[in-house]
């Protein structure tokens, strides 16, 4: 290996977190963007051809090392690993509202849940997995929430552009539109 | 893969509500298990069946599900009103709560997306921990006898020795100063600084008298006289008494 691809190699092993490409970038100012970018290709090839127990990957808009899948029942049987907690089906909801209506005040989310959203919101606040991201402007600015990077580290994806698109749902609705109106009962 | 759609006058289908996330679930599960057109909902059967959901399970003081009940039996009553001729016009109450029903099972298989997806990232673990791991519970104690003796004593040992009341000596004893003084200005009409000191003085005592004669010059209960600088200082009656 060459030495920028050592040294994002120990970067990435070292950082408990996703490493963005900008940060990588700096751990040599005289690299270019696509050497970088390389550098990771080829870090990540030989991971996936050596047959390595890591995997490098590419998630909440940075890069991470992580375990294979394969060894997973292994490493958490032997409680070297912990796996996160479940998150209820109400947290869920809340989160796949946030995800796809975010800046979304609590009184959205609500609607659409039919149920009382506080106590959701409070928990996934705490946990990092949503967060204010602005007001409204509506009556008494109300706050409005988002997803946060670790939202998308918990489901492993880069964006949230990676979610599925609402038209690739298997429910077919285009949200607030009206369905045809039924025929008379 | 069909169920047995109960009767109308018969809703006994049985939920458990702590299953479901809210009325939205338990309505569209209603609807959805029993393989009903979404868009033409037998209202009537499926909200008995949903009152008596929330009923039977002793839950109907949350108002979530309250709500829902109302509404539902709002739209009952609104089916029961004859379709006008002008059938243009007519707009099915039920239209909003399918709008929100659709709505809803979308946000539902999103859950069921981002679940896959989760479990899936949770078998493969990074460096740091997506979030604090639960404390877990300290590993059994190995010990011999001789060291379970040891820790025993060490623990009676550390008992500390009862104190009922401890003697504190006081740094300056101003009062004490000034009740000593006092006494011997009763005695006589002057005396010397260093008879006021009292017996086996500390730098304490010094200070102490010291302050307890300002403070009774102050009220003029004696004066200080001193004839020659640094030379002897005595403390004479003071005016108060000699006026009395």
């Amino acid at each position: 290996m060459d030495r920028l691809t050592r040294l994002l190699e120990a970067a990435l092993f070292a950082a408990s977190r996703p490493v963005t490409l900008e940060e990588l970038q700096r751990l040599d100012p005289e690299a270019t963007p696509d050497e970088v970018r390389a550098s990771l290709t080829a870090l990540r090839l030989r991971y996936d051809e050596g047959g390595h127990g890591v995997e490098l990957a590419e998630l909440a808009d940075g890069w991470q090392i992580l375990s294979r899948p394969d060894l997973a029942d292994q490493l958490a049987l032997a409680q070297l690993v912990e796996r996160p907690r479940r998150l209820s089906t109400a947290a869920m909801e809340t989160l796949a509202v946030i995800a796809y209506r975010q800046p979304v005040g609590r009184a959205e989310i609500e609607e659409i849940r039919g149920v009382a959203a506080d106590g959701v919101l409070r928990l996934l606040q705490e946990r990092g997995l949503a967060a204010v991201v602005g007001r409204g402007e509506g009556l008494g600015r109300p706050l409005l929430y988002g997803t946060t990077p670790l939202f998308l580290e918990l489901l492993g994806l880069k964006t949230t552009a990676e979610l599925p698109r609402l038209d690739e749902l298997a429910v077919a609705l285009t949200p607030l539109v009206a369905p045809e109106p039924a025929e008379g009962a | 893969m069909t169920r047995p759609v109960p009767p109308a006058d018969e809703p006994a289908f049985v939920v458990h509500l702590a299953e479901f996330s809210g009325p939205l679930d338990l309505l569209l599960t209603l609807i959805r298990d029993q393989e009903i057109d979404i868009t033409d909902i037998p209202i009537a059967r499926i909200a008995d069946q949903f009152i008596a959901a929330i009923h039977d399970l002793g839950l109907n003081q949350a108002a979530d599900y309250l709500d829902m009940a109302a509404r539902l039996l709002r739209i009952k009553a609104q089916m029961l009103l004859p379709i006008p001729a002008d059938a243009e016009a007519w707009e099915d109450p039920r239209a909003e709560l399918v709008r929100r029903l659709l709505e809803y099972e979308q946000i539902r298989e999103i859950v069921g997306w981002l679940v896959e997806r989760a479990t899936l990232r949770a078998d493969r673990f990074s460096r740091g921990w997506i979030e604090e791991a639960p404390e877990r519970p300290a590993a059994p104690v190995h010990l011999d006898l001789a060291s379970l003796l040891q820790a025993v004593d060490d623990v009676i040992r550390g008992i500390p020795q009862p104190v009922l009341h401890r003697v504190v000596p006081r740094p300056l004893d101003v009062e004490g100063a000034t009740r000593r003084i006092e006494a011997l200005l009763v005695e006589r009409d002057r005396f010397e600084f260093r008879e006021a000191l009292g017996a086996d003085y500390t730098i304490g005592d010094v200070i102490s008298t010291l302050l307890a004669i300002l403070e009774l010059a102050r009220v003029g209960r004696l004066q200080l006289v001193q004839d020659l600088p640094f030379g002897r200082m005595d403390l004479c009656r003071g005016p108060v008494d000699q006026a009395a």
